[in-house]
């Protein structure tokens, strides 16, 4: 009987509130740097009390291994865009470091990205390729590819700890309607908006995954399940699958729109780049 | 040849004589178990770091036979108690022979 009463307790607790279940902390340190895991929501997310990482509704163990930078994985692969930083590639001889001194220059570059330059949104995958085509005479790496997710995470990183601001106003806005359509859109064979999940169930189980708010501040991410940085891009494309419908191409106007729309959402949190999840 | 292959070492830079200090390791390395067909049916030899070595100043401090149900990337987290100041010495031992080395220094106080 103890267990059965115990058993009708936290079903009653599920009802009362699915976010004060969430398993784990909701302070983030990463070897002594404080993380802003809660925000305000904006304005322009009614729906939302508040917005919240995806860090704190992981489990203990896997919140755990984003703690110290020595036991986050993302980091072989940081290893590995430092080299790639100072490997010559292309036509012209040149590496990243040939131009740029220290990775540390873009500092604050990933908190405001997605962005509109010259009437176009502009990503973070869009600026490594276009320097690399452009400047190094290089070939442009896959979208999703594997350096590339590890040369974003590693720019991403200098910006660990500064808060997501990224513009909608001004020439920004079409591309943010456009987003915010995309994720009010249902689709697939389920019919599900990425709304439905992460801004109605968010705190509740998948299955056996928890919902988060579907926050990107933590992008490019390691992935328990397949072991490598993940983009958005490839998240929001896994994500479509998963309710059956045809995904949109990495890289897609689409993708773009809804990033800046979805980064948007996570405004006021920071960056966690290269985060841990399961 | 496995490629990609990049040891990481975490120890603590100083300690206290007679100290218990953790140290961290880690090698990147898809530990390819043997196991595995590819997109064809045929099998993908195995590639696997099968020893991991830890010295301090010449005595052996761990020594481990790794088997191919090892995952990607092994990870290992151990104690070791510093006498004096010296030198860790850590060491992989590739199937394909080769042999990754890297060192840390600690000072003991």
């Amino acid at each position: 009987m103890r267990i059965g009463n115990m058993f009708l307790a936290a079903t009653a607790a599920v009802a009362l509130s699915a976010t004060s279940l969430l398993a784990g902390s909701d302070r983030l340190s990463i070897d002594g740097q404080e993380m802003t895991t809660r925000a305000k929501a904006p304005d322009y997310t009614p729906n939302l009390d508040q917005v919240i990482s995806g860090w704190v509704f992981r489990s203990e163990e896997t919140q755990a291994l984003e703690l110290d930078d020595f036991d986050n994985p993302s980091f072989v692969f940081i290893d590995q865009a430092n080299d790639l930083w100072n490997k010559v590639d292309g036509s012209e001889g040149k590496s990243c470091a040939s131009c740029h001194d220290d990775v540390a220059e873009f500092k604050g570059l990933r908190t405001v990205l997605p962005r509109v330059v010259d009437g176009k949104l502009q990503t973070l995958e869009d600026i490594i390729n276009s320097e690399r085509v452009n400047r190094m005479g290089a070939e442009p790496w896959g979208y999703t590819s594997a350096p590339m997710a590890a040369m974003a995470a590693l720019i991403s990183l200098q910006s660990r700890g500064m808060p997501v601001q990224v513009k909608i106003d001004g020439d920004a806005a079409p591309f943010w309607e456009r987003g915010k359509e995309i994720y009010y859109t249902r689709v697939g064979q389920l019919d599900l908006a990425c709304a439905n999940c992460h801004e109605d169930n968010y705190g509740k189980m998948i299955r056996a995954d928890r919902l988060s708010q579907g926050q990107i501040n933590g992008f490019p991410t390691y992935r328990l399940k397949n072991a490598k940085l993940n983009t958005v891009h490839a998240r929001f494309k896994g994500c479509m699958k998963n309710v059956r419908a045809k995904p949109y191409k990495p890289g897609s106007d689409e993708f773009k729109a809804l990033e800046l729309y979805v980064a948007s959402r996570g405004a006021g949190l920071s960056v966690e780049s290269p985060s841990v999840r399961n | 040849m496995a490629k990609g292959v990049k040891p990481r070492v975490k120890v603590p830079k100083s300690a206290a004589a007679g100290d218990v200090i953790t140290i961290k390791t880690l090698i990147s390395h898809k530990m390819e178990s043997g196991q595995r067909k590819d997109k064809d049916g045929n099998k993908i030899p195995r590639s696997i770091i099968n020893r991991f070595t830890c010295d301090f100043n010449g005595q052996n401090v761990v020594d481990i036979k790794m088997e191919p149900a090892i995952s990607t990337n092994p990870f290992f987290e151990f104690k070791a108690k510093v006498p004096e100041s010296g030198e860790f010495k850590f060491t992989w031992y590739d199937d394909d022979g080769s042999v990754y080395e890297t060192a840390k220094k600690i000072a003991v106080s």
